[in-house]
């Protein structure tokens, strides 16, 4: 059977995502849909089950992803993204929880946050895009703006010193932290995969193009031409030091992955600690099970009547 | 699917001559935002804006070297809008699947 006959294979983002909510609202040329694409092909190759994966937002346009992802899905309060799904993991530990938002909601409003889940080792996976502007209000400065750049509330030009979000990770406790750009694709989705498996509380920094709201004012140029920008720009530099990573516009871009070490978790701390103490007058914590979750004893009684 | 990936992927597969994995990208055009991305970023070239709109006003890309494509899928990862991916049709059975 020659394969014009044969059935067309569907695009395999199209099985993880809402499409009846297509087209989605990220603009022309925003790489958020990109950073989707290979996360789709990273939940794919880890073979996490979908039962078992949860995407949990906040607010912007990346809070949008958990909307069109067809998973398990949290949209949060604003910068709240990690609290939610701090919540979401100690109730139920078996679940990957992966927490997908912009440096607005992470970085600025939910900064207290990143900075206390990273030291908490708590198991969620931050994917973190980073475009250097609240896009999503209007293009405002952010703690991601690097100095001198134009945005709506910066006519003239930052001048506020920005956050060096890996080295931020990595002094805060992050276990694994790395950054690409959504021109590294198939890199970003090895990195996806990595931080899928790994134990811990991890980190991963996307630089994408926002050309309506931050290229547009900063003389990059379409979407199209961010991404050339990257391309020419980034070096990749395993294991650098995380200090040198800083973004400087017209300078390189450090990309890689900086750091991938191992710390016990949240709840592993938890366990040994308690068992330390009580000994066996302690039962080892594990979630809530399905017998003692009030949800599942009455919950479907209760919907009955 | 549409006649138009039939034929394409039928092109792909007169490509005797050319050595290696074949493919054929198959284009959501309605869903295309018009980026650019896949045009800029396929290595072999294979694609390139269409003159002419979808509804929303978009240029879409369009097959312009059917023959090229050896369905690697780069165009399908790079495509924010899910409106674009590649099939591999001959050659190499699967893409790579690294862990």
């Amino acid at each position: 059977m020659s394969m014009a006959e044969m059935e067309v294979p569907r695009n395999v983002v199209e099985e993880y995502l809402c499409m009846d909510r297509m087209p989605h609202m990220w603009c022309s040329g925003c790489g958020i849909g990109t950073t989707v694409n290979c996360f789709v092909r990273a939940i794919e190759r880890s073979k996490i089950p979908r039962n078992k994966i949860a995407v949990v937002s906040g607010i912007g346009c990346t809070g949008r992803v958990a909307g069109y992802i067809a998973t398990d899905s949290f949209h949060t309060t604003h910068g709240r993204a990690i609290p939610f799904a701090t919540g979401l993991k100690l109730a139920r530990p078996e679940m990957t929880v992966i927490v997908y938002s912009g440096d607005g909601d992470l970085i600025a409003i939910g900064g207290n946050h990143l900075i206390h889940g990273a030291r908490r080792n708590i198991d969620l996976k931050i994917i973190c895009i980073n475009n250097f502007t609240y896009a999503m209000t209007g293009g405002q400065a952010g703690p991601t703006t690097p100095p001198g750049s134009i945005s709506t509330t910066a006519p003239y030009g930052g001048f506020e010193q920005e956050f060096n979000l890996p080295y931020l990770a990595e002094s805060s406790g992050a276990v694994y932290v790395a950054r690409w750009t959504s021109f590294h694709v198939t890199q970003l989705t090895r990195a996806m995969a990595e931080c899928l498996k790994k134990k811990g509380m991890t980190f991963l920094e996307i630089i994408t193009p926002c050309p309506t709201l931050y290229g547009r004012r900063n003389r990059q140029g379409t979407g199209v031409d961010t991404m050339k920008m990257y391309r020419e720009m980034s070096v990749v530099k395993h294991g650098a030091d995380t200090k040198e990573a800083a973004i400087v516009p017209g300078k390189e871009i450090l990309v890689g992955r900086f750091v991938d070490i191992d710390r016990p978790t949240f709840l592993d701390g938890y366990n040994k600690q308690m068992k330390s103490r009580l000994g066996e007058r302690f039962p080892e914590y594990r979630g809530i099970s399905e017998e003692s979750d009030p949800l599942e004893q009455h919950g479907e009684n209760e919907i009955e009547q | 699917m549409s006649a138009e990936v039939n034929s394409a992927i039928k092109s792909s597969e007169e490509a005797k001559e050319r050595k290696g994995p074949k493919g054929c990208p198959v284009i959501t055009a309605e869903r295309c935002k018009g980026c650019g991305f896949c045009v800029e970023f396929c290595p072999s070239n294979v694609l390139r804006m269409s003159r002419s709109f979808n509804s929303k006003g978009y240029h879409h890309p369009e097959i312009v070297d059917a023959e090229a494509c050896t369905g690697c899928d780069l165009c399908g990862m790079y495509c924010p809008d899910f409106a674009i991916y590649g099939i591999r049709t001959g050659g190499k059975k699967r893409m790579k699947d690294e862990g």
